[in-house]
């Protein structure tokens, strides 16, 4: 139970140093989040037609996200092994499933700040419109999605971290793996916008699925980390 | 086995030999025995490859995690599995994308286009694009201990990620005609030849698969003894220029 109740102590505390890092590097709000504003304004460049906008609105939306979230991951283990930390935490015995808790954490803290940001930038540009109960199931899908983002995006991370050719190598390796999210998140948020005539009770099954692939990774994560970064 | 063996052996040269009839007797069953189909009429026959050469690729992804499961569990890692592993990837990977190629012509000459987002057609793609990252992955930096942990522990997420990512894609659309022969109530029945001529293809590609990864795996042992014996000789150089001077 004690040992449960360390791993808890580490995870957060992982999480913490990861989104202090952040708070003082503002690499988040001062980058990345004007990269996805500039990208959902070349969607609207490339589409040129503000009905297609608005029926395409969630899967822009979320391919933003995904986009962003390999910038947030490679510089989330950029921290770690510009000076060795990682290497420096496995050699205090420090145990990795709670490693990979932490930075999970941290990701999706960070993702969920930018897909706040992405929404409204949905709503200002594309003329999205949101029901009350739309609004809810958009902020479930949000954390739902988050969830397996984190924990899918540290685990990759973690695996093409320290190797030469990784910044590559990262965009190959996630992007199939979280097609899942992208094709749940795009539904659920297409209800809760009601895109294309869509009622809102139709999103709730994909947010059945978005949390089936959290679950899943979340487990294959803590158990995976480990051997990945241990070397 | 020394450096200078070569990577057949007398049994791997039978196989050789036998992959090259059947091969033959596969193009003659396929382009000239066996009949048209009344609907498809020529273009049927692309099926002799096309069906076989997914079939092996199912085949060389469930070696791949086979391996690397076998890889990560035992105690005392052998590379050798490791090198099975990655072997059977790579056939695995030539294979998928030649029934991709094949059946988008195919696609082409039925369906009237190459490609329909369908749920079978979409997570074959994604098939590919994972095991090539695999593949990649197996070329980073490091030790073949290294390489060989990484790469294992991909190959077992390839196969939580695959029916995750064909259970998805599949809530998102379904257009494919379901599997034909497998399937009891087919209205779709195939002529006995054409029926042989389909399980010659089977075997005859997985025994050419085996032959492959029997070769690659020999080649990649001598890739990996070449790495190391380099390291060797370079270490002995510099001991000796520090000697002389």
């Amino acid at each position: 139970m004690s040992s449960m109740k360390s791993r808890r102590t580490i995870a957060l505390a992982v999480a913490r140093k990861d989104v202090s890092i952040e708070l003082n590097s503002r690499i988040l709000t001062n980058q990345v989040a004007p990269f996805a504003a500039i990208v959902m304004v070349m969607f609207a460049f490339a589409l040129d037609n503000e009905g297609i906008l608005q029926r395409v609105a969630p899967g822009l939306m979320w391919l933003a996200t995904l986009f962003s979230m390999l910038i947030v991951v490679q510089r989330s283990f950029t921290v770690e092994s510009a000076d060795g930390a990682l290497d420096a935490l496995r050699v205090a015995g420090v145990d990795t499933g709670a490693i990979f808790v932490g930075k999970s954490l941290a990701l999706m803290v960070q993702l969920f700040v930018l897909e706040i940001l992405l929404l409204a930038t949905a709503v200002v540009l594309y003329g999205v419109e949101m029901t009350a109960v739309g609004l809810l199931e958009a902020f479930v899908t949000m954390v739902v999605a988050t969830a397996g983002l984190g924990c899918v995006g540290t685990l990759y991370g973690g695996l093409a971290a320290g190797a030469k050719g990784r910044e590559t190598l990262l965009p190959l390796l996630l992007l199939p793996v979280v097609a899942p999210v992208l094709i749940g998140a795009t539904r659920a948020t297409e209800a809760a916008f009601g895109s294309g005539g869509t009622a809102v009770s139709e999103g709730w099954p994909w947010i059945g699925l978005l949390a089936v692939f959290a679950v899943i990774f979340a487990v294959a994560g803590t158990v995976a980390f480990g051997p990945l970064v241990d070397e | 086995m020394t450096p200078n063996s070569g990577t057949g052996t007398s049994a791997t040269r039978r196989l050789g030999v036998l992959v090259i009839v059947l091969a033959i007797a596969l193009a003659l069953f396929g382009l000239r025995f066996s009949a048209e189909d009344v609907v498809q009429g020529s273009t049927v026959r692309i099926m002799y490859v096309h069906v076989p050469s997914i079939w092996t690729a199912y085949i060389a992804f469930i070696l791949t995690a086979i391996c690397s499961g076998v890889y990560l569990s035992r105690r005392q890692r052998s590379l050798a599995w490791d090198r099975v592993a990655g072997a059977s990837a790579e056939i695995g990977v030539l294979f998928v994308a030649v029934s991709l190629v094949t059946g988008s012509l195919w696609g082409r000459l039925t369906w009237g286009t190459y490609w329909v987002w369908d749920a079978r057609l979409t997570s074959t793609a994604f098939l590919f694009i994972t095991y090539v990252g695999y593949l990649a992955v197996r070329r980073l930096d490091g030790t073949h201990r290294q390489r060989a942990r990484r790469s294992s522990v991909m190959a077992l997420l390839a196969i939580l990620e695959i029916p995750l990512v064909h259970f998805s894609v599949n809530l998102w659309r379904s257009l494919h005609q379901d599997a034909s022969v497998a399937d009891p109530n087919a209205k779709v029945k195939l002529d006995g030849l054409m029926l042989f001529s389909l399980f010659l293809g089977l075997v005859t590609f997985t025994l050419l698969f085996v032959w492959l990864v029997l070769h690659r795996q020999r080649t990649m042992l001598l890739e990996d003894s070449f790495a190391d014996r380099g390291l060797d000789v370079a270490i002995a150089e510099r001991r000796n220029e520090a000697g002389a001077q």
